[in-house]
């Protein structure tokens, strides 16, 4: 969806990471959905990048 | 007594931990206390506060710790560790039923029709989530920091080559369709389109534009290095794109910091091109090219904001470098607080929250005095350089070596209350702070400041002193704090409140003129 199609769309936003920013869309009433998010392999940043290089496979 | 805890595989964000971490602190007994993921940087802040015990040495990023120093005979880790609980559950119970999936595609999957992902977590791990964003089509606003440029010149090329917004790394300020993203006002919609690479400016030429009876069509981040040769102004320019082919945008307003040279030419030759007035504010940057591109130069954020609304109306177009109120009130103004100061009170302390406000401050005052500062004008004028109190400094608080371990000043205003505490004395003769609300910033930061001010005065007073406090609110009459609320609480601490960041530094620059006299 180019720029200017996102203009004409209700906004719909996927928040990863500070919950309250997806607490203030939420008391907007936008639509929006929070994202668990974790580091992945647990903070390993070995054992994340050899997972982002299998995810690249 | 020093003790630590910690809990395997629990993650929180930053923010929410440093808030509780803050509201612990306060706690009776507690010395010093520091909730936070087992990042590097959070265990260096625990090494540096000498609270690193044995419990800590196989702590990971994904893993929760709980170090404090404390006093043993008024306060126990127990109920420490009970009020942790307490503020975390009364978190989750707020959003207690909402699905929260595991991974971006996951949440894609269950929100039918996302086009916009807002991205917030350590830098070291947004690249990949924004890279795989894109590549499903989703726009991006990017308020995570420490990302490589390498990797946003990589992100940015993708949007581009997609035809999406990459807003960031580090863009704090965006409102799309009406929706204000992270720290952002709640404006009126109208015929103003705007991209910016500076949040706090951007912020203030919003709500300048919404005082003036004028509303934003379209306000997009580009993250403040867009500009720099390495990037080539990739956000900037397919945000003016944008702007240029959208039926709601009539005026387009473009705020940064001095673009590198061969940007500028960029973007100034797709300005040339343009079909709608283009107002820049590339604060404190030349004018020349501005004006040869037929687009409008300003002299302050708020002069960005009238000259916006004048050719939207199709007024006159001047610049505004004056005040509101007539010329003899502020002279008034000025006389009175001028005679309110002890002749040894000499010095301006400009204690600031938002960064391209200070950096409006110190732009405008550096010139006629020497003003000391962590965003100094010239080296020589770092704050280092002047060692002591005695000196005209101008900070701005959002900088890193002021939020190591600690929230953003907006978001927590405790930053700013110590440097009331430390920094404001009885060589202080004027006090400049900005007040920035809206959604993302603290709930109430006026009230904040008030308290600060109150408590400044009070010491003072011991002196036989007064202290001179000017102001400006960054925000609207719609926003969570609402304006005139944060107004009416800074006049009852005695505040003189400006109706922007401009007319308050230059009223100060005035009364400073009078000290120097």
């Amino acid at each position: 969806m180019s720029v200017n199609e996102l203009f004409k769309k209700e906004l719909k936003v996927i928040n990863m990471g500070l919950e309250s920013f997806y607490e203030e869309l939420r008391s907007q009433d936008v639509e929006t959905i929070h994202v668990d998010w974790k580091p992945a392999a647990g903070g390993d940043k070995k054992m994340a990048s050899l997972l982002g290089r299998l995810k690249g496979l | 007594m020093i003790q630590s805890i910690v809990r395997k595989n629990a993650y929180y964000d930053s923010v929410t931990l440093m808030l509780i971490s803050r509201e612990m602190k306060s706690m009776e007994g507690v010395e010093e206390v520091l909730v936070g993921m087992g990042t590097e940087l959070n265990l260096d802040l625990v090494r540096n506060l000498n609270m690193f015990d044995a419990n800590l040495e196989d702590v990971t990023p994904n893993d929760l710790f709980i170090a404090a120093k404390f006093n043993e005979e008024l306060v126990t880790m127990e109920q420490l560790v009970n009020s942790f609980d307490e503020q975390i559950n009364r978190k989750k119970e707020a959003s207690a039923g909402d699905y929260r999936p595991p991974t971006l595609r996951s949440a894609i999957d269950h929100l039918g029709g996302a086009n916009l992902v807002q991205i917030s977590i350590p830098g070291q791990y947004a690249a990949e989530e924004a890279e795989a964003a894109l590549k499903a089509g989703l726009h991006v606003m990017m308020f995570s920091d420490n990302v490589s440029i390498k990797d946003e010149l990589r992100l940015k090329q993708l949007a581009v080559e997609k035809g999406l917004l990459m807003m960031g790394p580090d863009c704090g300020t965006a409102i799309i369709n009406g929706v204000p993203l992270c720290f952002a006002n709640v404006v009126s919609k109208g015929r103003i389109g705007l991209v910016g690479a500076s949040g706090t400016g951007t912020q203030e030429i919003t709500v300048r534009i919404d005082q003036l009876g004028e509303g934003l069509s379209q306000v997009i981040g580009t993250g403040g290095r867009d500009l720099r040769e390495e990037i080539g102004g990739l956000m900037m320019i397919q945000g003016i794109e944008a702007l240029l082919k959208d039926p709601e945008t009539d005026v387009i307003v473009l705020v940064s910091k001095p673009p590198h040279p061969t940007v500028e030419k960029k973007i100034v030759d797709l300005v040339k091109q343009a079909n709608k007035p283009v107002v820049i504010d590339f604060i404190g940057g030349d004018a020349a090219s501005i004006i040869a591109a037929g687009a409008t130069p300003c002299v302050s954020l708020e002069d960005a904001a009238r000259k916006a609304v004048a050719l939207l109306r199709g007024e006159k177009v001047e610049d505004f470098d004056g005040f509101d109120a007539p010329e003899e009130e502020i002279e008034k103004l000025v006389s009175n607080a001028f005679s309110t100061l002890s002749a040894d009170q000499k010095y301006l302390r400009a204690l600031y929250t938002g960064g391209t406000l200070a950096d409006e401050a110190i732009k405008y005052l550096g010139e006629n005095y020497p003003i000391y500062s962590n965003i100094p004008l010239t080296p020589d004028r770092a704050l280092a350089n002047l060692g002591g109190l005695e000196g005209h400094i101008c900070l701005d608080l959002g900088e890193d070596e002021f939020t190591r371990g600690r929230p953003h000043p907006m978001i927590d205003p405790l930053t700013r209350t110590e440097f009331f505490k430390t920094h404001v004395d009885g060589s202080t003769a004027v006090v400049l702070v900005d007040v920035v609300i809206g959604y993302g910033s603290h709930e109430n930061p006026a009230g904040a400041v008030a308290d600060s001010v109150r408590d400044a005065r009070a010491r003072l007073k011991e002196e036989g002193k007064n202290l001179v406090v000017v102001a400006s609110v960054t925000g609207t009459d719609k926003d969570p704090q609402d304006l005139r609320q944060s107004i009416a609480s800074l006049e009852q601490a005695g505040v003189i409140v400006m109706p922007s960041n401009a007319q308050a530094v230059r009223l100060v620059d005035l009364i400073m003129e009078k000290m120097s006299a």
